[in-house]
């Protein structure tokens, strides 16, 4: 491991932390009745696909799964050009459901502010929170989580790496300049 | 993967890569095309002047609703080209334009050439909507999207394009686009349609529909004009028939699965029989559908791509 | 008023001369060629290391005026011909209006003689107004000053008139200027036939289309036993057509332009009007007939086809571009390519912008012999220069050949004894 990189959460820690956010999940929802997954492109939906295990381990339900792809939605076409644009897929209405929107990492609050936009034209759902395995601060838009795996002081300069392997989320890095 | 090119002047500039990235962008927006409200915010603020010097309903009113979807505001101007060089010229034109400030020149011309003369002299991206019997390559990749989606892959295919080889644009940016996707490319039309040295383009050069279409995976039919093309190049429309156009006899040549597709508007009963035209292999109606993906993606690709390449 | 040309390389083909030589001038003439000659009071010009020729000779030029003067006017023609090292223009006709009688053709001589650098020998044309249709006033127009006839820029459509037009034009001595194209088989063509067009989705012209209409001139002036000049020949058929019929003993010569033994019709790509031009730039294999043909004496002129357009005329679509590029101020240099090349000898070459014109037409030029008009170019074989269309002295700046690198320039062009240009 390069000096200038720190391991946040490591495989043990990813799953505890899943684990609890399910639990808050359902808690506040009063189960699955509703309620449906929706992971940001490309590293929010594996960790839904996680979220949606559990729930259907502890609940024995398995609730809707889609995935939303921001590019369309960005702010910022001009400055970085453009990006490539990936499928969104939600097979299952959004009217009136309780969207849970996963994204590995939260920081800035616009790829979240996109994410809902995105979910706005598809359809009109009670209500929208967000999950997210790491909250680093920073926010530019007035965004929270209603769940988080875990508080990570930054600067702006650090970035945080979260690594797959096979899809599963293994580890959480912060990276130093 | 990044799109490098200002303009979409023709598929001869676009590399393998370019049209895939193409063809990936356009499925990721054939979704909205789906959904009850059909509207992204991707382009909001870019202008798209649609300049068209020919009538051409289909296709500007699909780059029209390619910009709408993306919320780019889109304006249609209709310009009438004369043969004589007094009056506005085409730069008198394109000042006028840039003096408007679009992002985007989607264009039509009779003028072969005339969209890569007003890319040299405007900042905005020109995307050439067809220019006179040289390229249209919105159509072409339109057509590249369609057969994917029905056939699963590109490479290896073999495709028989069957018309007026010599005026018809369609035929040209298919057959860059194709060769360079790796599928195999069949021209066939009448003596006096066959332009000299296409071959040297990678194609195989049929004037027998027969031979052309055998085994064919899929059957691309142009449209014929006899009213265009000069009743020199045709003793008749009902001879044509005969010869070069698409029934379901002749359809039974080509592979049990082949797909038929046609650029449209189609002349039914001449280059293409009803049977064949709305029968079970047409996919004619899903060029139209996959054109609007394909433009929404041309549009997005270009409006953000690196404006220090053209 | 006198010239000595001191030390220069003086090479007259019409006479044979190659040889280091000094050359004086004497009152607009020619006086002698020899070593180490002396004169006293004369202006002494240093030519060592220089080629002194015959003023060249383009018998085809497209000077614009009357009527055209926004392309080019007898004026800023002729500086341009002084420019490219020539002393001596033949103009066509298809001015405005028409140079088919007497007025319009002494109006462009006494123009010339009073406002222009080098001499300017009219065309007139063969068919009133250039329409094909009446035979122009050949006599008239020879008494008036028109070295030959033609209709360049059109071909005469009809047979017959072009029948009538050599046997008319005979007894007057006067040459007919073939512009050979079968326009049934040009049709809406814009460039060369072929694969260029193909891929340039442009509509093609067969080089069968300037076959078959040299062919069918060449014809009829063996038929009528009548002179030919087949101009800006482009194809291999039609060089084979010339060739085949010299050697039956046809009285037809003819002539190819810088662009045609230069380019081909990969020059149209990226749609350049400024290589839009009738005949159309053609295939390698038209364009080494034509080298071939130029080698061998088949094709006896080099002519540029000077055709100014306004920059209007050529800013534009391709299709409905005008046709033609101007040439005075780049034949030299393209023409000592050939010699480099090794297509043709240097005296070769210079005899066809020389004394193969003059003697082509009837123009008593072309020649350093004792006692001719003193039109002398000067040329710098070796020096290189850069093509720069908006510096070119003709009015209009239709080349392609802008930015090309060149080499060999006129540095002195003398008419009549009188220096027109230096450089």
């Amino acid at each position: 491991m390069a000096r200038n990189e720190t391991i946040i959460l490591d495989c043990a820690g990813i799953n505890r932390a899943l684990t609890r956010i399910t639990h808050e999940i359902l808690e506040r929802n009063k189960g699955t009745s509703g309620l449906v997954l929706v992971g940001i492109r490309t590293g929010g939906d594996h960790l839904a696909r996680e979220l949606r295990e559990r729930i259907a381990d502890i609940e024995g339900v398995e609730i809707p799964l889609g995935t939303v792809d921001i590019t369309m939605y960005r702010d910022d076409l001009g400055s970085r050009g453009s990006l490539p644009i990936g499928k969104t897929d939600i097979p299952f209405p959004l009217d009136d459901q309780k969207v849970i929107l996963v994204d590995d990492v939260l920081f800035t609050g616009r790829t979240i502010r996109a994410a809902m936009d995105a979910l706005i034209d598809i359809g009109r759902p009670q209500s929208i929170q967000l999950a997210t395995l790491v909250d680093r601060g920073h926010r530019e838009l007035p965004i929270r989580a209603d769940y988080v795996g875990r508080n990570v002081p930054t600067s702006r300069e650090e970035s945080i790496q979260v690594n797959f392997d096979n899809n599963c989320p293994v580890e959480v890095r912060l990276v130093k300049p | 993967m990044s799109f490098r090119h200002k303009h979409i002047l023709g598929t001869e500039q676009l590399s393998k890569e370019d049209i895939e990235l193409i063809l990936d962008t356009a499925d990721s927006f054939k979704e909205i095309n789906s959904r009850e409200i059909k509207k992204v915010p991707t382009l909001r603020g870019k202008t798209i002047v649609n300049l068209f010097y020919e009538a051409s309903t289909r296709t500007r009113t699909s780059f029209e609703i390619a910009g709408k979807r993306l919320s780019a505001d889109t304006i249609n101007m209709t310009a009438s080209t004369s043969s004589v060089t007094k009056g506005e010229t085409l730069e008198d034109t394109a000042r006028n334009i840039e003096a408007m400030k679009p992002d985007i020149l989607v264009m039509r011309h009779s003028a072969s050439g005339a969209p890569h003369y007003l890319a040299e002299r405007i900042d905005c991206s020109v995307i050439n909507a067809g220019d006179g019997a040289h390229e249209h390559p919105s159509q072409a990749l339109l057509d590249l999207l369609t057969i994917r989606q029905h056939k699963g892959k590109l490479e290896g295919l073999t495709v028989a394009i069957v018309g007026d080889i010599s005026h018809s644009r369609v035929a040209r940016s298919d057959l860059y686009a194709m060769t360079k996707m790796g599928m195999r490319v069949r021209l066939c039309g009448p003596g006096t349609m066959v332009p000299p040295g296409i071959e040297k383009l990678g194609a195989e050069v049929f004037t027998n529909m027969d031979e052309a279409i055998r085994d064919a995976d899929v059957v691309m039919m142009l449209r014929i004009q006899l009213e265009r093309q000069g009743k020199t190049l045709l003793p008749s429309l009902r001879e044509y028939a005969r010869f070069y156009g698409l029934n379901p006899t002749r359809l039974a040549l080509a592979r049990k699965d082949a797909i038929v597709m046609h650029p449209g508007p189609m002349n039914r009963g001449v280059e293409i029989s009803s049977y064949v035209a709305d029968g079970e292999q047409s996919v004619i109606l899903g060029q139209v559908e996959n054109g609007v993906a394909v433009r929404m993606a041309l549009l997005y690709l270009v409006a953000g791509g690196d404006q220090s390449e053209a | 008023m006198s010239i000595l040309i001191k030390g220069g390389r003086v090479i007259d083909p019409a006479i044979g001369i190659d040889d280091t030589l000094d050359l004086l001038i004497n009152d607009g003439k020619i006086a002698k060629t020899g070593k180490n000659l002396d004169a006293a009071g004369a202006e002494v010009i240093d030519a060592a290391g220089k080629l002194v020729t015959p003023g060249l000779i383009d018998i085809h030029v497209h000077l614009r005026d009357p009527g055209y003067e926004y392309k080019e006017d007898i004026v800023s023609g002729t500086r341009a011909a002084a420019a490219g090292g020539f002393t001596s223009v033949a103009c066509m006709p298809n001015t405005n209006p028409v140079n088919d009688n007497k007025a319009v053709t002494l109006y462009i001589r006494n123009k010339a003689r009073e406002e222009g650098s080098v001499n300017v020998f009219p065309i007139g044309s063969i068919t009133k107004g250039l329409k094909g249709e009446t035979l122009s006033e050949m006599g008239d127009l020879k008494d008036a000053g028109c070295i030959a006839l033609s209709d360049d820029g059109k071909p005469v459509v009809n047979g017959e008139i072009m029948r009538r037009a050599l046997e008319y034009a005979k007894p007057f001595g006067l040459v007919l200027i073939s512009h050979a194209e079968e326009l049934s088989l040009v049709g809406e063509g814009v460039m060369n036939d072929g694969f260029v067009a193909t891929e340039l989705g442009l509509k093609g012209i067969p080089w069968v289309a300037e076959d078959a209409a040299t062919a069918r001139d060449v014809m009829l002036a063996e038929f009528t036993g009548s002179r030919l000049h087949v101009a800006h020949v482009s194809t291999k058929g039609s060089v084979e057509i010339v060739r085949a019929a010299k050697k039956r003993g046809v009285k037809v010569t003819c002539e190819a332009t810088p662009h045609h033994f230069t380019l081909t019709d990969e020059a149209v790509r990226g749609y350049d009007t400024n290589a839009k031009m009738n005949p159309p730039l053609r295939s390698a294999e038209d364009v080494a007939a034509v080298r071939q043909g130029l080698a061998d004496g088949t094709i006896d002129v080099i002519a540029t086809d000077h055709a100014p357009h306004h920059i209007d005329e050529k800013n534009v679509e391709f299709n409905v571009a005008m046709n033609g590029i101007v040439g005075l101020e780049t034949a030299l240099p393209l023409s000592l390519r050939l010699v480099a090349e090794g297509v043709l000898s240097l005296g070769d070459m210079l005899a066809k912008l020389t004394c193969a014109p003059a003697r082509t037409l009837g123009i008593p030029r072309g020649t350093l012999e004792s006692g001719a008009p003193a039109d002398v170019t000067i040329i710098d074989p070796e020096r290189s220069w850069t093509v720069e269309a908006a510096k070119l002295n003709s009015k209009s700046k239709n080349t392609p050949f802008d930015g090309w690198e060149m080499k060999g320039v006129a540095v002195c062009t003398i008419v009549g004894g009188k220096v027109v240009h230096q450089r």
